[in-house]
């Protein structure tokens, strides 16, 4: 295209417009696809990871004061508390979130799949109450995260994830970590684990459109099922099921926070 | 009128109709097509902001118009087929980008980069839509004298691309419709080219095997549509074993169907603990990637499908005897079934979209055991207010099961989504086909703490109160299960024995019952423990004498949703983003409905955009010709942003109202759009007879209020004579409905600009700015206050605008003052 030499400003016109489109465009470019390197993901050494996760677990125990403030029990036990403070959560997501790995907020760990924030984790985790011996089978391995947790409180977990790639992750991962006492299978997850039947306690992590009937009928008498319901990173309440010693069956719905939805006295 | 511009090098002498026309038609057959594809790969209300936002390129285009300035004049064919070429390019290239943004609504509130990302789509998208209005606006600058004859060819294409795109979507699939958009930007500006001359010829020629040969590089597996991870058929395809059996793709959505051999679906919304039975195979069948139906196997192969009636929907059936039913919203078959299942003695089943009737009728007929062709069952593709409206027979039993996703029901996705099924002029039709002691039974996800439940419950007593009852809490009943709750509206009051039977359902299954006529506290809350009686206490509450102050002291909105606030699934008040907020450590935000904070949000953006855009343009403008303060500036910017507001508030209104009648909104939007810019085009086109008078915009305004609140009035009933229309033939009708008040519509805008174009032609970059920017804002505030107060205020605030829009132009700058240029 020929330009018109008569009028500098032509030419301003003809250079300046097109440069600052491509100018404007190829930052946008960097900016998005190339990412600034974001600034959670720094490399930590163990000892900043440690100080990371102490802090993790003071959110949730500063959560679970005001918590105890308003419901006016306890709401996560010491045990819990501790296995919080032990379990390396940054081994478990994936490398370029390790950095907020300690945050009291939900995570992608791929495959359309999350880890829970952790205060959900721990809140869990206690309301399955669980005693050292206890075998646990969990529907919805996932990262492996929970089922570390319910590892170091458990006698055996046993875990089963239906995405191929994300259990045979888990599986090594867990391995690695030392987690000996868990079993992970990948397959279907509704009629439990047979062999290992019946369980102290169960927690299906996979959305369902119903409570497995089959998962019901593995769970020993005086036993828990915790089942979390809502959508990706967003827990709406837990389902709690409690069978009792003549084996039969209550659900009580949880909402994870104190909130009325009546205002004033009624 | 205006003075003759100077001897143009290149440009046609007269302006490029056609090549105009197809820029227009392509960019809104654009705008519809990214409504289709953001559907799929994201939501649908994302898709709608980030659409809304993207208009700005529209604003921006006032800015490069500014800047052009006098090349204008010497350069218009060049620079006309350069922005249509552009165009070509970005339309699919923009897309293809804007998939790669990693941008996750769900992680809005914890990811301090998703606000970037959804930014940086809306900056992508806006790039096409900023050539388009350079083209347009070129136009404008160039042959000011014919604006009103540019702005009609203008609105002509651009209708004719709305309704053409849907058209074009029955054939083909959302990114080959893609690619054709951007072969007509290319044919825009080969037109354009072509018109120039000999040599023109040679370079059309040349630009159009460019333009299909990079349309054919944007053909191939690399280009296939990106699902967010965190959609239903993304989730199922993970799941090992699981694959995609079959997709059609039409202007309604994209369904498809998916088998999951190894990891059956096991799909049974709430299934009682206690159901010995469990779902038989089946097919998953998505719409858009969401909304997650099955199709029973029940070819023989299958026992009967007992499961059924584990669910809390079947209910009803433990009330009546053989009844006659309605299906509402058939979808995969199982209500079908479940009714089948328990002896109905006649189906009728009603499914708005014909994919989903296809599958059971041909594809998987013999996978369902020729669900649809059994004795007594017939199947009609029709929207289902209309079809409940048009229809005479009258039924036992109205089944209106979950027509939803879950996961979308639970966040809240579908908050901004007009919906006409859980309205109380729709219970009230509901009510008006039954027999005799007939119910209705609605089913609804459950959430906690309650809303959807309990807000139907209210908008049912409404309904029943409005058809005559007095006393409507003998007429209804509401259980609940883990995950489902099913209300029953009964015309008639309920039997001592009816209730007897709904309690024996509800023991036998573990189901909680919320209410019946004369619940006492202690038969409520027994299996499904909640800490407290909520579903109970908020029934009896809002059915009890002090039911109206219960609402309005709930800290959701349940107030009964109407179809002229049709927005049963925002749940939304100020004071609960405070309270969920402070409890988002401890998973608060969990209880929110996003939708409406994320529009709220996108008006913020919105206002912003427009604050920057409007001075810059104006600086630019001031930049290229020097001073030129002294005009009166203030009139002309009001009267654009007021025209731009106006026309969008109109524009949405009657979307949302046509929604109703058209079936869809797809349908709706297309044909709505199409009514208004055909028309107002051609009002545009004969609006430069009034140019003489001294405030030429008076008279159309005064036809725009009058029409505006005509049909205020005249609208809903007009739509109940003509439901039973077949739908092309409801669509003539709309668009003769709309043909006045569009008519009148197009006129201010080109006799605003025609004016400048008189006195201040130096401003008119400035004014196709604000229309920019008033047009993107208008449509993201008209949502806002349809669902905050209802669209019969949106038009009246429409009229309102127009008033104001007239009162401005009487102050517009005179010839007499001081001249940019």
């Amino acid at each position: 295209m020929t330009i018109d030499g008569k009028k500098t400003a032509g030419w301003r016109q003809w250079i300046g417009l097109p440069a600052l489109g491509v100018g404007a465009g190829a930052v946008f470019v960097l900016v998005v696809f190339l990412g600034p390197v974001p600034p959670q993901s720094w490399a930590g050494t163990k000892d900043d990871y440690a100080k990371a996760r102490q802090g993790m677990v003071e959110t949730i125990a500063a959560i679970a004061v005001e918590t105890e403030r308003e419901i006016g029990r306890r709401a996560l036990d010491t045990a819990v508390m501790d296995v919080m403070a032990k379990v390396p959560r940054h081994q478990f997501v994936p490398e370029d979130l390790r950095g907020i790995a300690y945050r009291n907020r939900p995570l992608p760990i791929g495959h359309g799949q999350t880890i829970s924030q952790p205060y959900i984790v721990a809140l869990m985790t206690g309301l399955l109450r669980m005693t050292p011996g206890a075998k646990v089978l969990e529907i919805g391995t996932g990262s492996g995260y929970q089922a570390a947790v319910l590892a170091e409180l458990a006698a055996r977990v046993f875990t089963i994830e239906i995405i191929e790639p994300l259990g045979q992750l888990a599986r090594k991962r867990l391995a690695r970590l030392g987690y000996g006492n868990v079993e992970v299978r990948i397959g279907d997850g509704y009629y439990g684990w047979k062999e290992q039947a019946p369980f102290d306690a169960i927690i299906i992590t996979a959305a369902a459109s119903h409570v497995p009937p089959p998962l019901v009928r593995q769970l020993k008498p005086g036993g828990r099922m915790i089942i979390p319901v809502g959508q990706s990173f967003l827990v709406q309440f837990l389902t709690v099921v409690e069978k009792h010693l003549d084996g039969s069956v209550t659900m009580r719905e949880i909402l994870p926070v104190r909130f009325v939805p009546l205002t004033g006295d009624h | 009128m205006a003075s003759p511009d100077p001897i143009a090098d290149d440009g046609p002498v007269s302006p490029p109709f056609l090549a105009i026309a197809l820029v227009s038609a392509a960019a809104l057959g654009y705008e519809v097509l990214l409504l289709r594809l953001f559907s799929i790969i994201q939501w649908q209300h994302f898709a709608y902001m980030i659409i809304s936002l993207a208009l700005f390129g529209y604003g921006v285009s006032g800015t490069f118009l500014a800047l052009a300035g006098d090349l204008i004049g010497r350069r218009f064919g060049r620079l006309f087929a350069a922005n249509a070429a552009l165009f070509g390019v970005a339309a699919p290239g923009c897309f293809f980008l804007a998939q790669r943004v990693p941008f996750n609504p769900l992680e809005l509130l914890w990811d301090p980069l998703q606000p970037l990302y959804l930014a940086a789509l809306y900056l992508l998208l806006a790039v096409p839509f900023l050539f388009a209005a350079n083209c347009i606006g070129l136009a404008f600058c160039r042959f000011r004298g014919q604006i009103g004859k540019v702005y009609a060819s203008d609105l002509l294409g651009a209708g004719t691309g709305a309704l053409g795109m849907v058209a074009l979507l029955f054939a083909l699939t959302p990114m080959e419709a893609l690619n054709a958009i951007g072969a007509a930007g290319f044919a825009a500006a080969a037109l354009s080219l072509a018109a120039i001359g000999t040599g023109g010829r040679r370079r059309a020629m040349a630009l159009l095997s460019a333009g299909l040969a990079f349309l054919l590089v944007l053909t191939g597996p690399w280009v296939e549509l990106r699902l967010s991870p965190y959609k239903g058929l993304s989730q199922a395809l993970r799941v090992s074993g699981a694959e995609i059996a079959q997709q059609l793709s039409g202007p309604l959505g994209l369904v498809t169907v998916v088998k999951s051999p190894r990891v059956p679906f096991r799909h049974a919304p709430g299934l009682s603990l206690r159901s010995p039975f469990e779902p038989p195979q089946q097919l998953g069948v998505f719409t858009d990637g969401g909304s997650f139906g099955v199709i029973n196997r029940d070819d023989g192969s299958e026992a009967p499908p007992g499961y059924l009636d584990y669910l809390t929907s079947a209910l009803p059936y433990h009330l009546l005897e053989k009844p006659r039913v309605l299906v509402l919203g058939a979808g995969g078959g199982g209500d079908v079934q479940q009714a089948l299942y328990h002896q109905a003695s006649r189906i009728d089943a009603v499914e708005a979209n014909y994919q989903m009737v296809a599958l059971l009728e041909d594809d998987y007929a013999s996978f369902s055991g020729r669900l649809y062709g059994r004795p007594g069952v017939q199947v009609h593709v029709a929207e289902i207010r209309g079809f409940v409206a048009a229809g005479e027979e009258s039924y036992d039993l109205i089944q209106l099961a979950l027509v939803d996703a879950f996961g979308a029901a639970s966040a809240g996705l579908s908050a901004l989504n007009e919906n006409y099924l859980y309205t109380v002029e729709a219970i009230e039709d509901f009510l008006a086909r039954l027999a005799p002691g007939g119910l209705v039974a609605i089913t609804r996800w459950l959430k906690l703490p309650p809303r959807d439940s309990i807000k139907l419950l209210a908008t049912a007593a409404q309904a029943l109160r409005r058809s005559g009852v007095a006393d409507p809490s003998r007429r209804l009943v509401l259980i609940r299960g883990w995950k489902t709750s099913t209300l029953l509206i009964k015309n008639g009051a309920f039997s001592d024995s009816e209730i007897g039977a709904v309690k024996r359902f509800s023991d036998a299954r573990s189901f909680d019952l919320a209410y019946f006529p004369g619940i006492t506290p202690g038969e409520a809350n027994r299996h499904n423990l909640l800490e407290r009686a909520y579903f109970h206490d908020a029934a009896t509450a809002i059915l009890g004498p002090s039911g109206d102050d219960f609402i309005r002291r709930y800290k959701y909105d349940i107030r009964p949703a109407t179809d002229d606030r049709p927005y049963f699934f925002n749940f939304f008040r100020w004071r609960l983003l405070g309270e969920l907020y402070a409890l988002r450590g401890r998973g608060g935000f969990g209880l929110l409905e996003w939708g409406f904070p994320v529009i709220a949000l996108t008006l913020a953006q919105a206002v912003l955009i427009t604050l920057a855009l409007i001075p810059l343009t104006l600086l630019a403008v001031r930049a290229r010709h020097g001073g030129g303060g002294g005009a009166r500036k203030t009139p002309v910017l009001v009267y654009f942003l007021s025209l731009g507001l106006a026309f969008l508030f109109v524009e949405i209104a009657f979307i949302q109202k046509f929604i109703l009648f058209l079936a869809s909104p797809v349908y709706a939007a297309a044909v709505v759009l199409c009514g208004f810019l055909v028309f107002a085009g051609l009002g545009s086109r004969v609006s430069g007879r009034l140019l003489d008078h001294a405030n030429p915009s008076l008279a159309p305004v005064v036809a725009i209020g009058f029409f505006a609140v005509a049909y205020l009035f005249l609208l809903a009933p007009l739509f109940e004579e003509l439901i039973m229309l077949p739908l092309a033939g409801k669509m003539a009708v709309s668009l003769l409905m709309i043909a006045p008040l569009a008519f009148a519509m197009g006129m201010p805008f080109p006799l605003g600009l025609g004016r400048l174009g008189e006195v201040q032609p130096g401003l008119i970059p400035w004014a196709w700015a604000i229309n920019g920017c008033a047009s993107m804002l208008g449509a993201v505030l008209a949502t806002v206050v349809a669902i905050q107060f209802g669209f019969t205020v949106v038009i009246l605030a429409a009229v309102v605008f127009y008033a104001i829009a007239a009162t401005a132009f009487r102050r517009f700058p005179g010839a007499a003052e001081p001249l940019i240029e």
